[in-house]
């Protein structure tokens, strides 16, 4: 239970893009048609929910005083997190490439652009932060990445819908796009302070 | 490859006649502030320009932060471009990029722990800002270092100046000041002192107008996108070239 409560929260409450407008540059860039984004979108599930795991793993075992070196190297963190990050895109890069050639080709250049994707280092900066543990931070991972999925596949429906109706010519596009996430990005505030937990435990009683 | 490479030599003999400084790099350090803008027309960097601007200090360090961050990866990885092996070449920027931002974070941490506290997470972002890695892929990789330098010098500025734009818009409108926390604080909507102190709204006692309140709505990120949203729109109805014909 605490784990779905978890998921939820990651997913819609605390919503990467919408509540804390991290992954702003690849969901801006990305959102102009709703196939690439479904493409871009799988591909950042996959890739935090690979990596918050194997971060939390490091973070633990190499960096903290409990870890191997018992002295605290916390200071090599972003290196450490990054190049985590970056390894693992290129492998996971090779593995889809090896496996299924045809989603290799959907995704295409979307795998590499997810190495810059601050949604993802963020995550596992928050994921030390919040201090959770080895399972709850795979469930925030994954949360995570469902949440920017299903932000990114909604801004695109809309820029593809509202390519038909009057936009002024210099507001066309990007200055569009940006307006449109500030508007779900205030629809989403009202989600703010939402517990799950007690939401649970009043429906409980 | 090779064209490139050959390109890069041909710029590097030609500018041994040119002036250190001469139009060619005004127009590097230049154009990125105006008719590409990192943030506007290349749309990179853009989660750092909605968290950090809701105050004039916090910007104005994240910019200068950006602008060395920038500067100083793009003339590392100009320096090493040619020993750069084409398929660890994201590992590489990122190690450099990341060892940078970790200077930075320490440097910033010892002289300004407030600060530091405000932009937390956001300084280690600047690593996946994507302006530092798109011009190290785009420009640094096959220019040499001179180059490189006023290039990274000149997009660390657009981005600085879009993010001030924001940040005075935003404290202006959300909080009634500017440069809050810095000796130079001022404070536009009014000091709140014992002469003025009747004049002042009860709910908002740094107001002077009467009447006046802080607008909510420019402390949320919203606001930022916003903001971000119509300087698009000025700048493109301004600029007609950059108009999205799509």
């Amino acid at each position: 239970m605490e784990l779905f409560n978890i998921f939820l929260k990651s997913a819609f409450i605390e919503n990467m893009v919408l509540s804390y407008f991290l992954g702003m540059c690849s969901f801006l860039a990305v959102s102009k048609t709703v196939k690439t984004a479904l493409g871009l979108g799988s591909a950042v599930i996959f890739v935090l929910g690979i990596t918050i795991p194997i971060n939390w793993v490091l973070n633990e075992f190499l960096l903290t005083e409990r870890g191997i070196f018992k002295t605290d190297l916390t200071f090599l963190r972003f290196i450490l997190f990054i190049s985590t990050i970056a390894a693992m895109v290129q492998l996971v890069e090779m593995v889809v490439e090896k496996l299924s050639p045809s989603l290799y080709n959907a995704l295409g250049i979307f795998l590499p652009l997810i190495t810059v994707n601050c949604a993802i280092l963020g995550s596992a900066l928050f994921m030390v932060a919040r201090e959770y543990n080895l399972a709850e931070s795979t469930v925030f991972g994954l949360g995570g990445g469902v949440g920017w999925f299903l932000a990114v596949v909604a801004l695109a429906a809309i820029r593809e819908k509202i390519k038909y109706s009057h936009v002024p010519p210099a507001l066309r596009g990007l200055g569009m796009a940006f307006i449109l996430t500030g508007l779900m990005g205030i629809a989403f505030m009202s989600l703010m302070g939402i517990n799950p937990a007690e939401l649970m435990a009043a429906s409980g009683k | 490859m090779a064209e490139i490479s050959t390109q890069a030599a041909t710029t590097a003999v030609v500018e041994k006649k040119e002036p250190w400084f001469g139009k060619k790099e005004r127009k590097l350090l230049t154009d990125p502030i105006q008719s590409n803008n990192p943030i506007t027309v290349q749309v990179l960097g853009i989660c750092s320009a909605l968290a950090v601007t809701t105050q004039m200090l916090p910007a104005l360090v994240m910019s200068i932060a950006v602008i060395f961050v920038s500067a100083s990866s793009n003339v590392t990885i100009s320096l090493l471009r040619n020993y750069i092996p084409k398929q660890v070449r994201m590992i590489v920027q990122l190690v450099v990029v990341a060892t940078l931002v970790t200077i930075v974070e320490l440097v910033l941490k010892a002289a300004n722990y407030p600060v530091w506290k405000q932009l937390s997470v956001f300084i280690g972002l600047i690593i996946t800002n994507c302006i530092v890695m798109g011009r190290l892929e785009a420009f640094a990789m096959a220019n040499p270092p001179k180059r490189a330098l006023f290039d990274g010098i000149g997009n660390g500025l657009g981005y600085g100046a879009v993010l001030l734009i924001v940040a005075f818009i935003r404290e202006l409108f959300g909080k009634g000041t500017l440069f809050i926390g810095t000796p130079i604080a001022m404070h536009i909507i009014g000091p709140s002192n014992e002469t003025t102190r009747y004049w002042i709204n009860t709910a908002n006692p740094n107001s002077l107008f009467y009447g006046y309140t802080n607008n909510g709505l420019m402390v949320l990120p919203a606001a930022a996108l916003f903001i971000i949203g119509i300087l698009i729109w000025v700048q493109r109805a301004w600029n007609k070239k950059l108009v999205d014909v799509s």
